[in-house]
């Protein structure tokens, strides 16, 4: 039993005591640089990607309420990996920030809480992981101490979060009146489908929506992203939206599964929405990192087609896109965060002329938003056409239509910067930037499975295996 | 002969131009990786014949299948039948001759020879592939190339014509898509997964029903590619924005992936929709070509009258597959191999003679015969295949589809095949006119007297699109033995149906 216990809760394990350990480094004796602070916190996190390959079985803890298996710790591992490379890419600019220890003690906590939150089996630890990771978030997107954007950003998170997980609890105490039951199994078994249940579904919905900035739910988005620090906005949309997507897609898939028709229309209009209007946003906006929000906003939209498609299909392919959408939208932000830290620009405007100054970091923004846009050979080719195409097992062929041709929408905005970078002149280029060694590495990750994740097969059939393997 | 050289080759070249520093060392690379995929052209062409020769009558010859993504029944299956083969030898010739014509590319050579190549491995890969997620893969593959090509290194609106031609064909690929999750959906392979695979797709009977769906899908969506009216508005903007060899890539590779697949994917795996929609696409295209040689006719742009005489052209494509008959479609294929060559050596003379006397205006040019007879011989040679003279490939291209529509009995469809005819006579109108100013009377400016003739990159270029004009133009029957077979089968496909 003991033995159980520190395996199957290895990964939380770990980021507990990698927090431990920072906190010790913080209250010591010693002052440490900043500099030397850093590489110790990127080396565990290393160490906590690696370990994340090792003793993978099933298994359940604490009467059924956490359960493991090597598909859910793959996902964690994803998160990890994710967090490692933002942490890289961050050094730039936590190098001359004063609170370091702090910001990896929050990151890790919110770490800490969506591992919880994936394994969680029961609407109660899966709240409260959620809890542990959106609380640590404001603070975190307030962490440009001395700017009153990061500040108002970080108000306007707290309050929508705040929002959602009420939304979130009211649609669980109805699920518990309704059912009797906070587990998943027993919650399954005890849906008959009456009205009341229906409306706990849309409100448990609705606090999914808003995680995720669905549409009409993403209105904090392009807010938070702007105002948040660039490596803290990477961060809420990839790893945390990654996160509730992980938990999303079993929910829908197993628990509430009696309830596919109902949801099965809800999911779709949402995507449709959520598509369109992402994509007509996204196209006339000038700040890179609102632009980028917007076009997550649209991602979004495409993993709901996929995940319509309510089969093994659709869920390995929203595991694999959001694995594809670590590596292309962190490779983007890459960039965007090196600009922004050593110009101080963050404008598509000031993006003109960069490839004379810039050809590397050119081709690295280039190839990330190819990635996004869906064009091969990059992995984002394979990653949207495998959602789209469990979107189409459904037979919903209006869906696809629609959200194949928003694809070529969101290429013209995709293409926007790429112009900006390679033919428009004019205005002064950004000068040459001159990468530290951890961002390179960031970027040469990202570049890496950009590269290969998709011309290689191996990624998405292990993914696949697993799901048939062990169950969504 | 395994096809992934086909592939593998250009992908390396474009490696190793990446490594290269200067213009000397990339140029040097790209055109030995160009040479060789010409002989690998001919290898193929030769074992192809060879194995035919021996009695191998399969579909598809050296057929290789890998799995890809098993879980989704994706494979990387290749095979190449004669059309597919004369495909790459035209692929081969226009990458060969770009490269040439390209020669003194200064600014950001390597990117652009790695582009030039990338585009290539795009084409390569479209025409060998047997698997329909490949052939979307590789498809794909060759739209951003050209978006980049023509937005830095292009002339006029060379920006806006990027972006409109990324998103037009980025449409038709989406529609593509679509055309494709139908027919993967409603494919059968009997326990109940469904499948990829070209060729086992036409195994088995996709109903009538989804087929009338998902044609259009798949036509339309090929057909923006093949300038389909009226899909079409991309291709004046694109091919005359875009520098010299993007041009002749563009309208003698790119436009080709469209017909290719209109025929390949569209047609063969759903001749019954083929034969209902068959009317309209014979519409369609009858109005592209009247209304391409109309347009050409008011143009005073080089570059834009050989863009809109493309539209023209590539109708001809169009309207023998819509026929239905096994010569129409044989004359299709022909037609587009002679057009790419064509308009490949025609947007190379404009190059050539853009590069010296710095407009294409025809009404600003003129005498250039006496100071570039090598270039204006050309010239006038390329424009006379175009208006179909006798000895060279648009003739026999264009005899062959006619011949083709005159076979199908329907009086709307005689129509269309007499309008088409006519309008080779628009055709002659504007191409004498625009190349008797250009290279004919007085010279239209008193500097063009110091001018040069072609040099030798430049010759060479002009010979290797030229011989393969002629050698379609002279001995037409070697193209039509290879094509005919390819041809057949999809015919037989077609009148193995009810509705015959």
């Amino acid at each position: 039993m003991s033995n159980d216990f520190f395996v199957l809760m290895k990964a939380e394990l770990l980021v507990t005591i990698l927090l431990f350990i920072i906190l010790f480094l913080k209250i010591g004796n010693k002052k440490w640089e900043n500099g030397s602070l850093l590489a110790v916190i990127n080396s565990l996190l290393v160490i906590n990607v690696a370990a994340g390959f090792f003793c993978n079985r099933e298994g359940a803890l604490f009467g059924g309420a956490f359960h493991t298996s090597p598909l859910i710790v793959l996902e964690k591992n994803m998160l990890s990996l994710g967090t490692l490379i933002i942490s890289l890419q961050a050094n730039h600019w936590l190098r001359e920030h004063k609170h370091v220890s702090e910001f990896y003690m929050l990151l890790l906590s919110t770490l800490l809480g969506m591992f919880f939150m994936i394994s969680g089996n029961n609407l109660l630890l899966f709240f409260v992981g959620l809890e542990l990771s959106t609380i640590p978030l404001a603070a975190l997107v307030n962490f440009d101490l001395e700017k009153r954007l990061s500040s108002e950003a970080a108000m306007k998170f707290i309050l929508s979060s705040a929002f959602s997980s009420g939304l979130l609890l009211f649609g669980i105490s109805m699920v518990y009146g309704t059912t009797g039951a906070l587990d998943f199994v027993s919650i399954a078994q005890q849906l008959t489908g009456s009205p009341l249940q229906i409306f706990a579904f849309i409100l448990l919905l609705a606090g999914f929506a808003f995680k995720i900035s669905v549409v009409p739910f993403h209105l904090w988005t392009a807010d938070v992203y702007e105002g948040a620090p660039v490596a803290v906005t990477s961060y809420l949309s990839v790893i945390s939206k990654g996160a509730i997507l992980f938990v999303f897609v079993p929910v829908l898939y197993n628990v509430f599964s009696s309830l596919d028709r109902t949801w099965y229309n809800m999911i779709f209009l949402l995507s449709v929405l959520t598509m369109v209007i992402g994509n007509l946003f996204a196209l006339r906006q000038q700040n890179m990192k609102r632009f980028l929000a917007f076009s997550s906003i649209a991602q979004i939209g495409f993993i709901l087609t996929g995940i319509s498609g309510q089969s093994a299909a659709g869920s390995a392919a929203v595991i694999y896109f959001v694995l594809i959408y670590i590596f292309s939208n962190l490779g983007a932000f890459g960039v965007v965060a090196l600009v922004s830290a050593v110009a101080g620009k963050e404008n598509v405007d000031d993006y003109r002329g960069f490839y004379k100054t810039n050809p590397i970091l050119s081709w690295v923004l280039a190839i990330s938003l190819f990635s996004l846009a869906g064009i091969p050979p990059t992995a984002g080719f394979f990653g949207k056409f495998f959602l789209l195409m469990a979107g189409a097992g459904k037979g919903n062929y209006i869906l696809i239509t629609i959200a194949a041709l928003n694809m070529v929408i969101s290429l013209y905005y995709y293409l926007r910067i790429v112009k900006a970078m390679f033919m428009d002149e004019g205005g002064e280029p950004v000068a040459k930037i001159e990468p530290g060694i951890p961002s390179k590495m960031a970027l040469a990750i990202c570049m890496g499975g950009i590269l290969v994740t998709g011309l290689a097969s191996g990624a998405y059939q292990y993914i696949y295996s697993l799901i048939v393997g062990y169950g969504h | 002969m395994n096809l992934n050289l086909l592939v593998i080759l250009p992908f390396i070249t474009s490696l190793i131009i990446l490594l290269c520093k200067g213009l000397r060392p990339v140029r040097a690379v790209a055109v030995t990786g160009a040479a060789l995929q010409g002989v690998l052209g001919f290898v193929l062409l030769y074992f192809y014949w060879k194995e035919r020769a021996s009695g191998n009558t399969a579909l598809m010859l050296f057929e290789k299948d890998h799995s890809w993504y098993a879980p989704l029944h994706i494979h990387y299956h290749t095979g190449v039948d004669g059309i597919s083969v004369a495909m790459i030898l035209l692929t081969s010739f226009i990458v060969l001759a770009g490269v040439l014509v390209s020669w003194n590319m200064e600014k950001l050579s390597r990117e652009f020879f790695f582009l030039l190549y990338l585009l290539s491995v795009g084409a390569y890969g479209f025409f060998i592939s047997l698997d329909l997620f490949t052939l979307f893969f590789f498809l794909e593959l060759a739209v951003i190339p050209k978006f980049l090509l023509i937005g830095i290194w292009g002339s006029g609106k060379k920006e806006y014509a990027a972006m409109k031609l990324a998103l037009m064909l980025m449409a038709g690929s989406a529609l593509v898509f679509v055309g494709l999750m139908g027919i993967y959906f409603h494919s059968n392979t009997g326990d109940g997964t469904h499948s990829f695979d070209l060729l086992r797709i036409t195994q088995m009977h996709i109903p009538p029903a989804t087929q009338k769906i998902f044609f259009p899908f798949a036509f339309i969506g090929f057909g923006v590619f093949a300038a389909l009216f009226p899909f079409h508005t991309w291709v004046p903007d694109g091919h005359s924005s875009a520098p010299t060899a993007a041009s002749m890539f563009l309208a003698g590779i790119s436009m080709k992936l469209g017909g290719y697949g209109c025929l390949r994917v569209a047609t063969f795996l759903m001749p019954d929709a083929a034969h209902y929609y068959s009317g309209i696409i014979v519409l369609l295209s009858a109005i592209a070509i009247l209304y391409g040689a109309f347009a050409t006719m008011m143009q005073t742009d080089l570059k834009y009258i050989n863009a809109y005489s493309s539209i023209s052209h590539c109708g001809f494509v169009l309207l023998g597959i819509g026929m239905l008959t096994k010569t129409a479609i044989t004359g299709a294929v022909m037609q587009m191999v002679s057009h790419g060559l064509m308009t490949a050596l025609f947007f190379a003379c404009i190059g050539m003679i853009y590069d010296r006397t710095h407009t294409r205006m025809v009404e600003k040019l003129g005498g250039l015969l006496k100071m570039m007879p090598f270039i204006s011989t050309a010239f006038v040679l390329v424009g006379l295949c175009s208006l179909g003279l006798p000895g060279l490939s648009g003739f026999v291209a264009e005899v062959t589809v006619f011949m083709g529509s005159w076979q199908h009995a329907d009086g709307w469809y005689r129509l269309a095949t007499i309008v088409a005819c006519a309008s080779i006579v628009v055709t002659a109108v504007y191409i004498l006119r625009a190349v008797g100013q250009s290279v004919m009377g007085p010279a239209g400016n008193a500097s063009f007297r110091t001018l040069t003739d072609a040099r030798w990159n430049e010759r060479l270029a002009i010979v290797i699109l030229m011989v393969g004009i002629v050698a379609i133009g002279v001995a037409p029957f070697w193209l039509n033995d290879l094509i005919a077979p390819g041809a057949e089968s999809i015919m037989r496909k077609v009148m193995s149906l009810t509705w015959r």
